[in-house]
């Protein structure tokens, strides 16, 4: 009896209902009208140049999400590996209590924040700044992807950093290297994996990420996400919605091959988490 | 004994799929389709308390999710509130089951010019539960009054980035369609590329386009002027004594919202008792000084007195109604509408 049978209740019945069927769904709406093949909708995409700033919107807030995230994950999980067991375990909780709450509460939260009365055009108009428009700007709206989705770039990295045998950053200082030297040479190539991980599970959601920019948007900036909601839910147009779905789909297919791939060339066994 | 396992895990993630589809269908629940603030919450008890009757109510934002929450098969709504046209195109779709007005002991109570309108002519569908005007919410403080009067308000520089635009195809544009001198239900594609224009113009000037989070932001005094419903506007006004209300001289659209209920309703009985309890004048009252929406109900307004008599977003005068249209379901034209109005946000 193989462990694998486990697996079976998701392969057999959670796989097709929740996943495939949806997918397929999304195919044959895209190319189907009424029971009759059409490449009507696909035309409507690409041929009309409303649908794209959408796309690009979405790329360079996901884009923008997972390097700002990077920047600031980094630093972070490297510390946390460098810390005392318990320290770190508690600090990595604090990290990821936010994330027992609901994604839409926390952005709620960011609109009080960033409202026009809200505690940051407070704290600017004692410094002269007033006037200041927070809310409903593609800022506030990048604002809270990147906290919404930091966790996600941290934990990866940190598991991959306190795998590192600690042997190889001291027989480095034997032999001579020091701190940025050891950091690049030693810790940054073994914690690729963990950066890839990490990268994948920011972009890939950021890119379609639609609640955040419905909440704090104002829809003065508009991502493809809330493009396809609102061909779904506003316009009753299955067809079109749907071909936007699989314009994501395929790109968020795309990008994550590309990662696998830096992944596999990387050729070693990470922490990655999925 | 693996496989037992693996068939139980199957089995419960089945059986924890399946109460998901048929939860609601408890026989003392009547599910509710509405806008959000748009039922006075203690009337759900009340009704309970009365009947056994629980009314479980799911919020949307517009008539075009509503219409589309009703085309689904097995749709699991009894009650909903949609506007004129929506309903027109409901009535056409064959999603409402007519309503037995006998058994609608407080009917009389609906005033006769909300009888038999555009939408459901031959009164078999519908039941009005409120109506409005679109106009201009603006906040005294902000704006000069000589500015006020006309749809170019939201189109004057001065306001710029004060401004909130409300959120739907049909109401934003018909803002710009009357700015542009055209009818709110034109079906031709210049006017209607005309109108989008305008928008398109009119966007640096616009702070945010919302839908009910326009009451939060304006009661707040965060912008100067907002595109709202007069019953919003009630609302709004309410909360802060700096705001007012005006519907532009140009003519405006004039809305009605009725409850129907759904050709798939399996209690249509009970849906009926519902109504007539939300027609009895008393509880009308109650419920429209809490959603402040003009009603039908021709004893709200001897109940609520004269304050709101004197409210000119409540008790919309004469000449207003005169010179407001009624939204026309435009059919398979709102696509045009639709195409254009993905361009202002592009």
């Amino acid at each position: 009896m193989k462990r694998t049978r486990l697996a079976y209740p998701y392969i057999f019945v959670w796989m097709p209902l929740f996943i495939v069927a949806p997918m397929l769904f999304v195919a044959y709406y895209a190319f189907f009208d009424n029971g009759t093949f059409t490449t009507e909708y696909v035309k409507q995409v690409f041929s009309s140049t409303t649908y794209l700033p959408a796309l690009w919107n979405s790329i360079w807030i996901a884009l923008a999400t997972t390097a700002v995230c990077l920047l600031a994950g980094y630093p972070v999980a490297y510390i946390l590996s460098n810390m005392k067991k318990r320290t770190a375990a508690l600090l990595s909780i604090l990290f990821i209590m936010p994330m027992w709450m609901n994604m839409l509460l926390r952005t709620l939260a960011w609109k009080i924040i960033l409202y026009d009365d809200g505690i940051v055009a407070t704290v600017l108009s004692w410094f002269g700044a007033t006037n200041v428009q927070l809310i409903y700007t593609p800022g506030a709206v990048l604002i809270a992807t990147i906290y919404d989705f930091l966790p996600f770039m941290i934990l990866p990295i940190y598991t991959t950093l306190i795998k590192i045998d600690r042997s190889h950053i001291e027989a480095a200082h034997d032999l001579g290297a020091n701190g940025l030297n050891t950091f690049l040479r030693v810790v940054l190539p073994q914690s690729v994996p963990g950066i890839i991980s990490g990268i994948t599970m920011v972009f890939v959601p950021a890119m379609s990420t639609f609640a955040v920019s419905t909440m704090l948007g104002g829809k003065k900036i508009v991502l493809f996400g809330q493009l396809i909601e609102e061909k779904f839910l506003i316009n009753k147009s299955f067809g079109v919605g749907s071909t936007l779905s699989l314009v994501l789909i395929i790109l968020v297919i795309i990008s994550m091959v590309i990662m696998r791939r830096a992944d596999r060339d990387e050729g070693r066994e990470g922490g990655t988490l999925w | 004994m693996k496989k037992l396992v693996s068939l139980l895990l199957a089995a419960a993630m089945l059986a924890l799929v399946v109460p998901v589809f048929t939860g609601c269908s408890s026989d003392k629940t009547l599910n509710l389709l509405n806008w959000g603030d748009y039922l006075e919450p203690s009337l759900k008890d009340e009704f309970k308390r009365r009947t056994g009757i629980t009314i479980k109510e799911k919020v949307v934002t517009s008539n075009e999710e509503m219409m589309i929450q009703l085309q689904a098969d097995d749709c699991p709504y009894d009650l909903c509130i949609p506007s004129d046209y929506a309903i027109e195109r409901m009535i056409g779709e064959g999603r409402l089951a007519k309503i037995d007005f006998s058994s609608l002991k407080n009917y009389g109570n609906i005033g006769e010019a909300y009888r038999n309108l555009a939408y459901d002519p031959t009164n078999e569908y519908s039941v009005p539960y409120t109506w409005g005007v679109l106009g201009v919410l603006y906040n005294k403080t902000m704006v000069d009054e000589s500015d006020l009067g006309h749809w170019n308000i939201l189109w004057n520089e001065k306001y710029s980035q004060e401004i909130y635009m409300y959120d739907s195809v049909r109401d934003a544009m018909a803002a710009a369609l009357i700015y542009c001198g055209y009818d709110i239900n034109t079906d031709n594609a210049d006017e209607i590329k005309r109108a989008a224009d305008a928008l398109i113009e009119q966007k640096p000037l616009v702070k945010a386009y919302l839908t009910d989070d326009v009451k939060d932001s304006m009661i707040q005094g965060s912008g100067a002027l907002a595109l709202v419903y007069s019953g919003d506007a009630v609302w709004c006004m309410q909360e802060n004594e700096d705001l007012g209300f005006f519907v532009p001289e140009e003519g405006s659209n004039i809305y009605f919202d009725s409850i129907v209920i759904t050709a798939t309703s399996s209690k249509k009985e009970m849906a009926e008792q519902f109504i007539d309890f939300l027609l009895e004048p008393e509880i009308a009252a109650k419920n429209i000084e809490f959603i402040g929406y003009s009603s039908a109900n021709t004893k709200v307004l001897d109940i609520l007195g004269e304050e709101w008599a004197n409210n000119t977003a409540y008790n919309i005068p004469e000449e207003i109604v005169k010179k407001s249209v009624i939204y026309r379901d435009l059919g398979d034209k709102i696509d045009i509408y639709n195409a254009q109005w993905d361009r202002i946000f592009k």
